[in-house]
């Protein structure tokens, strides 16, 4: 593996699956009545969140403690950022503080590659989501769901059919996604009104669709994403009750996936809009399972990217 | 040049003995449960559970596994590596005598790591130590309750044990590149 987790694309095929088998192992440390490994003793994890996160900040600060890393959780809001200061000098603070890893989400595409290459910091940098651009631990535990429940928990998802529906344009979680499956061989189908599909989806390893209905009875794991409103400065589609209409997943919709298929979502959920709560309550959803993957996930990064030397 | 010290033949008597040396040590097989240590003394366990289980008609000893690569103390010296499984037996450890069964004891620092993962799964009434070949060379306070064979070793000298289950066949060897 690469000393920082930026990019889905970092991890080769054999990085995602080590991964997922290290965080199936971790899993069971979540079922024990001391729910806590020595590992990362005397390493210090700093969450820096520059944008409001509620899942994905408490997941890594679980996962950190679980390993008994020391964590230090940084917010932009109450901190010297809301007086102007840099992600320079807040790095270079971060630096005199010794930390071991960065996790850092960030309203800016791009802003954990410029921490982590900058040269300001030496500790691995994890993105937590950056800007519309990638959220690789959440790829990974989406993927980790997948495996669970249409590959018995082992290997790669080759030949899973997987659909991703909904704000692909301003989605991190589509774009880490679609290159983590096609990395373990899933085949994806992006679907979305055409507003809402980003520059050069054409050149991504995936299919691209207008019509929901269409690639429902041939679908494993339907994944909805969160119409991301704080995003919008325009008019992307005419109204929510339409959007709702052509790109909502409903019980019509659901009943339409094969038997086995399993509905995801990133969450927080716009319930009503993209995914009723219906379905988001119903038996198919793996909703909850999600976010309790999430901590294993990120236990599993932060022991491969921290627990050696060097990353595995 | 590497040098073959057991052979399956040895192995297996040396199980049968270290099989019958628990039963009269604990008094019979009840509250007993074996934990092998990844990745060779997790095969062993089970064959030494085998044996009791015909020595003792009726006597059916939990097998379980005991990864401790979390818990050793030399993992910022290495790479991150891969974990192994851990499988506790669905009656648990509180309350019983817990074999710990490993391939080789060499510094001891293997079976220190494993003290500390077990006493996070739980209480035994007392622990156990059941390895196949003792190499001598220990860093830490610990010894072995049952040996199959104290092998004198060189520091320079590597000691591999293969088991059928996992490299098709049964040896343990001993040289400069074992």
């Amino acid at each position: 593996m690469n000393r920082h987790l930026l990019s889905a694309a970092d991890l080769t095929h054999d990085d995602a699956v080590l991964v997922l088998d290290t965080a199936r192992e971790l899993a069971a440390v979540s079922g024990r009545a001391v729910k806590k490994l020595p590992t990362l003793r005397g390493r210090t994890v700093v969450n820096l969140f520059f944008e409001d996160s509620t899942r994905t900040r408490i997941s890594f600060e679980a996962a950190a403690k679980r390993l008994s890393a020391d964590v230090i959780n940084f917010s932009a809001k109450g901190s010297s950022v809301s007086k102007g200061e840099s992600l320079k000098d807040t790095a270079l603070t971060l630096q005199a503080m010794g930390a071991d890893a960065v996790v850092i989400r960030h309203s800016a595409s791009g802003a954990p590659h410029r921490l982590a290459h900058s040269g300001w910091i030496s500790a691995a940098v994890v993105n937590a989501g950056d800007g519309t651009h990638e959220h690789p631990t959440q790829a990974l535990l989406d993927a980790y769901t997948m495996r669970e429940h249409l590959a018995d928990g082992a290997g790669d998802l080759a030949g899973r059919r997987v659909t991703i529906v909904g704000d692909v344009l301003h989605s991190r979680v589509a774009r880490s996604n679609v290159l983590l499956l096609h990395t373990l061989g899933a085949h994806v189908t992006l679907v979305a009104p055409p507003t809402l599909l980003p520059v050069g989806v054409a050149t991504w390893p995936c299919e691209v669709s207008y019509d929901l209905d269409a690639p429902l009875p041939a679908s494993d794991a339907l994944m909805m994403l969160r119409v991301q409103r704080e995003r919008m400065d325009a008019a992307f589609f005419p109204s929510e009750r339409e959007y709702a209409r052509r790109y909502g997943l409903d019980a019509r919709r659901a009943a339409l996936l094969p038997e086995h298929a399993i509905v995801m979502h990133p969450g927080p959920m716009n319930r009503g809009m993209e995914i009723t709560a219906e379905v988001a309550d119903g038996p198919r959803s793996v909703i909850v399972e999600q976010v309790t993957n999430g901590v294993s996930i990120r236990m599993a990064v932060l022991y491969l990217l921290l627990g050696g030397a060097e990353p595995a | 040049m590497a040098t073959r010290v057991l052979d399956e033949a040895d192995i297996s008597r040396a199980l049968s003995r270290i099989a019958h040396e628990i039963l009269e040590r604990e008094k019979g097989a009840e509250h007993l449960v074996l934990m092998g240590i990844p990745s060779r003394g997790v095969p062993l366990a089970r064959r030494i559970a085998e044996r009791i289980a015909t020595i003792e008609p009726g006597a059916d000893v939990p097998v379980g596994a005991l990864d401790i690569t979390m818990y050793r103390d030399d993992l910022r010296l290495k790479p991150a590596r891969a974990l192994e499984p851990t499988v506790v037996p669905p009656e648990g450890i509180d309350g019983r005598t817990v074999v710990l069964v490993d391939d080789v004891l060499f510094s001891g620092r293997s079976v220190r790591a494993a003290l500390d993962a077990l006493s996070e799964l739980g209480r035994p009434r007392a622990v156990r130590l059941a390895v196949l070949v003792d190499r001598g060379h220990r860093e830490f306070p610990i010894r072995a309750d049952h040996v199959g064979k104290n092998v004198p070793t060189s520091l320079r000298e590597q000691v591999r044990v293969r088991v059928a289950e996992l490299d098709g066949l049964d040896e343990v060897v001993i040289g400069e590149d074992a």
